[in-house]
Formats: structure tokens, C-alpha cells, sequence
């Protein structure tokens, strides 16, 4: 196919294989990152002020550049896959912790108070009433947190072909075949395309008494909220 | 040793701190390559935020291409246009400038949609042309979030112009990259130490812009 699809055999995998890889090592960070936002996130609501310092720290966390995290791991984990999660679930938790709060913080007063008439406990209400209620909140802040967790795989070719499709960038330089980084581009791209459709797909079908389609611009604009919750940073919460 | 022996080593170091690697030279180049970036994703983002925000209309357009440009590769992009456009600035100006227009431009739009619309009618029926509407009513009362919007794309520049030192040019990620190639972690905590107190300093800075420009009507109406 012209080069696009001849992947040099250094890197000891398939278009394909790259592809899995790169999907693990991007999805298995943000879902880990998703299961600790959900308990941060709860504490932060519960106690209002830990909300602040968590955001400080997540923030700057998140502007330590992901080369020099990988780096600075490569002395405990050593080169492997583990080095470039690492350092995505937590950039996940500076979009999904404020996300959560914000969700949480959107169930209405009158829900909580008719669960606790209803005899529900406080772990069963956040189970049952609350996070149902925050799913389009998580979910806008879920599709930000998967997207750039599938662009900064690629840095982890960095620290010896560890970035999935990221790999083929290093090779195509190696070899000097830019066809190489232009399929690395294309199906990275594309790839980040495809999981947010399902991303909003999977939203349908967690919340079907919101309204179907993108009609309003206003409640179904679920980029905008996430971008909103992206924003947030310390001084918001104060 | 651990991480923070090494940065205390990198920065004790004397001659880390002057000529064409030394931090302050290096510092001064990622500054520049932040500034340009921010400038230009501004004023993509900023007018076009503004004028969809004031209308109301295109925000489904907006989310569609915003979801397009977060889905671009920064890494893959900045290889790509380094290998189509040779060395030079341009290569590691257009990912920065993809990675940064998303937040400015959605957190714009939606910052001045979700201005009250009380006072804006008021505005209006007292006779304001729509410019001034925009400009001296729904301005002022969005601006901190749209404060918010431009923080969000510098820091994310900030982290992000790291790897400006992968197609051979200057900023804090040489440091990183050198370090790297060299196994000199010194070199690598230092560089990330740097680029984290680069993020900060726009932290404070973007909190000090707040506190001169938003109006004081405007924040306590926040805070309460």
C-alpha cells in the first residue's frame, strides 16, 4: 500500500497490534483515573475544603511535561507500559475530579432529601441517585480525559518505542518514510474520533431521559461542559 | 538519590546558569514559544468564541471542531510537520496552536452564552448597539471564565513546548531531552522542575490579570 502500511518489523507489530496497544495503554490510565475521581470527588463534595489543594496539586502535576515524567519513572518502572500509564491517569484526574464534583454537586437538593425520606443510605444514594444524575457531567469530562490520553500515548516512543502508534513517528524519522507518520497521525486521529462517538453513544444509553439527540446546543453540548470542567483550576474553587 | 537530590543538584550547579544553554537563555526561548502560541490561538479563538457566544448560533459546529482538534496527536503532528516543513518555528507552532484553540474558543462561546441574560436585555433596551452589548455588558461579566479558557491553553502550551527540543529547538525540554539521551536525570528533574514553576508562574500571573480586569461586581457576584 505505498508505504502507509509496511510497519518496519523493529517495531514487532502488526498495524493492527499497534493499534491494541495503543488503546490499552490510553483507556486502562483514564478508567483507573476514573475509579479514583469517583471517591476524590465525593470527599471534595462531602468536605468542601480539600477541593482546592486537590485541584493545586493535580494542576501542577499536570503541567510536569509527560516526556519528563516517563523519564523521571523509567527509574522505578523501568521501560515499560506501566511508565506511560502512569503519568496518564493522573493528567486523567485534572479533568475527572472537578467533573465528578461538578456532576454531584448538580443533583438537585429535593432528589437527596426525597432519598433520605425514602430510608436510602448515604453509600446508596451516591450509587443509585446521585451518580446517575452526574453521568452527563463524568461523561463530558470522560470524552477530554480519553482524547488527550490517546494524543500523549505517542510521546512514550520517547522512552524506547513504548507509544503505541506513537512508535511509527520514531521510525518514520529513523528510516525517513514520512508516509509512516502520516498513518500514525491519520489512525491516531481517528482512533480518538471513533471513542468519542461511542463515549456519546454510551451517554445515550445511560441516561435515555435526557433528550436524544443533539438538539439543543445547550444540554447536549457535553464539549462544552467538559471544557468548562477542564478550566476549572484552583482559584475557581475558592 | 531521589528526584529531588537531583533537581537541587541541576540547580546548584554554576554553569547551568548562563550562556546559549544556560536556564535563563532556555527559559526565555519557552517563554517565547508560549507566548506565540498563546497570541495566535487567541486571536483565532477569542473573536470566533465571541461572535458564535453573542449569537448563540454554531455551537454544535464549535463542539464538532473542537472534538476534531483535541483528536489530533500534538506529538504525531509536530513529527509530521517537521518532516513536511523542515526545521524551524512554524513545525512546533501549529501543534501548539491545534492543542490550544479548543479551550479558548468552547470556554469563550460558553462563556458569554451563559452570561445572565437580565442585564443584557436591559443593555439592549436602553439602546446599545450589539457591539457595545457585547463588548461593555457580556465582556465584562464572562470574563472570568474566559480567563479561565486562556489558562487552561498556556498551561497545556507550557507543558506542551517540551517537545519543541524533539525537532532540534531550544525551551526548558531541551533539558529534558538531553537529560534523556544523555541518561543524566539531573537534567530531566530540572527541565520538569522548570516547566512546573513556569505553570505556576501562569498560574499566578493569570490570577493577578483577574484581579485587575474583572470587575468588582462581577466577582462577588461569583464568589457568593
Amino acid at each position: 500500500m505505498n508505504g502507509f502500511f509496511d510497519i518496519p518489523s523493529d517495531l514487532q507489530h502488526s498495524y493492527g497490534g499497534l493499534i491494541a496497544i495503543h488503546l490499552q495503554e490510553a483507556l486502562v490510565p483514564v478508567l483507573v483515573g476514573l475509579l479514583l475521581a469517583l471517591p476524590i470527588g465525593l470527599l471534595c463534595v462531602h468536605y468542601d475544603w480539600i477541593y482546592g489543594p486537590v485541584l493545586w496539586t493535580s494542576t501542577v502535576l499536570y503541567a510536569i511535561p509527560s516526556i519528563a515524567f516517563f523519564v523521571v519513572l523509567i527509574d522505578y518502572t523501568g521501560l515499560s507500559q506501566l511508565t506511560v500509564m502512569i503519568p496518564l491517569c493522573l493528567y486523567s484526574l485534572v479533568v475527572l475530579v472537578p467533573a465528578v464534583v461538578d456532576g454531584i454537586r448538580s443533583v438537585p437538593e429535593e432528589t437527596n432529601a426525597a432519598a433520605s425520606a425514602m430510608g436510602i443510605g448515604l453509600a446508596r444514594r451516591y450509587l443509585q441517585v446521585q451518580l446517575p444524575i452526574a453521568v452527563p457531567a463524568i461523561m463530558a469530562g470522560l470524552r477530554v480525559a480519553v482524547a488527550s490520553s490517546i494524543s500523549l500515548v505517542s510521546v512514550g516512543a520517547l522512552i524506547g518505542n513504548q507509544g503505541g502508534l506513537g512508535n511509527l513517528l520514531t521510525t518514520a524519522q529513523l528510516y525517513g518514510r514520512p508516509r509512516l507518520a502520516v498513518t500514525s497521525v491519520v489512525t491516531t486521529a481517528a482512533l480518538a474520533i471513533v471513542i468519542d462517538a461511542l463515549l456519546v453513544l454510551l451517554r445515550r444509553v445511560l441516561t435515555p431521559w435526557e433528550p436524544p439527540s443533539g438538539g439543543a446546543a445547550g444540554r447536549s453540548g457535553a464539549a462544552t461542559t467538559a471544557e468548562d470542567a477542564a478550566t476549572r483550576t484552583p482559584e475557581g474553587a475558592s | 538519590m531521589n528526584v529531588l537530590d537531583f533537581m537541587q543538584s541541576f540547580f546548584s550547579d554554576g554553569s547551568q546558569w548562563h550562556g546559549y544553554d544556560g536556564i535563563p537563555q532556555r527559559v526565555w526561548e519557552h517563554v517565547q514559544y508560549t507566548a506565540g502560541a498563546l497570541a495566535i490561538a487567541a486571536a483565532i479563538g477569542l473573536p470566533i468564541g465571541l461572535v458564535t457566544g453573542h449569537t448563540g448560533r454554531g455551537g454544535n459546529t464549535l463542539a464538532f471542531l473542537a472534538t476534531g482538534a483535541r483528536a489530533l496527536p500534538t506529538f504525531g503532528l509536530l513529527v509530521l510537520m517537521f518532516v513536511w516543513l523542515g526545521l524551524g518555528i512554524v513545525p512546533v507552532m501549529i501543534p501548539l496552536v491545534v492543542l490550544a484553540i479548543p479551550p479558548v474558543l468552547i470556554t469563550t462561546y460558553e462563556a458569554i452564552r451563559t452570561v445572565d441574560p437580565a442585564p443584557v436585555d436591559a443593555a439592549r433596551g436602553m439602546g446599545m448597539p450589539e457591539a457595545q452589548v457585547l463588548f461593555q455588558v457580556e465582556v465584562p461579566a464572562a470574563l472570568p471564565l474566559i480567563l479561565s479558557g486562556l489558562r487552561s491553553a498556556t498551561i497545556q502550551i507550557v507543558s506542551t513546548a517540551t517537545i519543541a527540543a524533539y525537532v532540534s529547538l531550544g525551551g526548558v525540554g531541551r533539558y529534558i531531552l538531553d537529560g534523556l539521551y544523555q541518561h543524566n536525570y539531573e537534567k530531566v528533574a530540572g527541565g520538569a522542575a522548570l516547566t512546573a514553576l513556569l505553570a505556576l508562574l501562569v498560574l499566578v500571573l493569570f490570577w493577578a490579570v483577574g484581579k485587575v480586569a474583572v470587575s468588582p461586581g462581577v466577582r462577588t457576584r461569583r464568589a457568593a
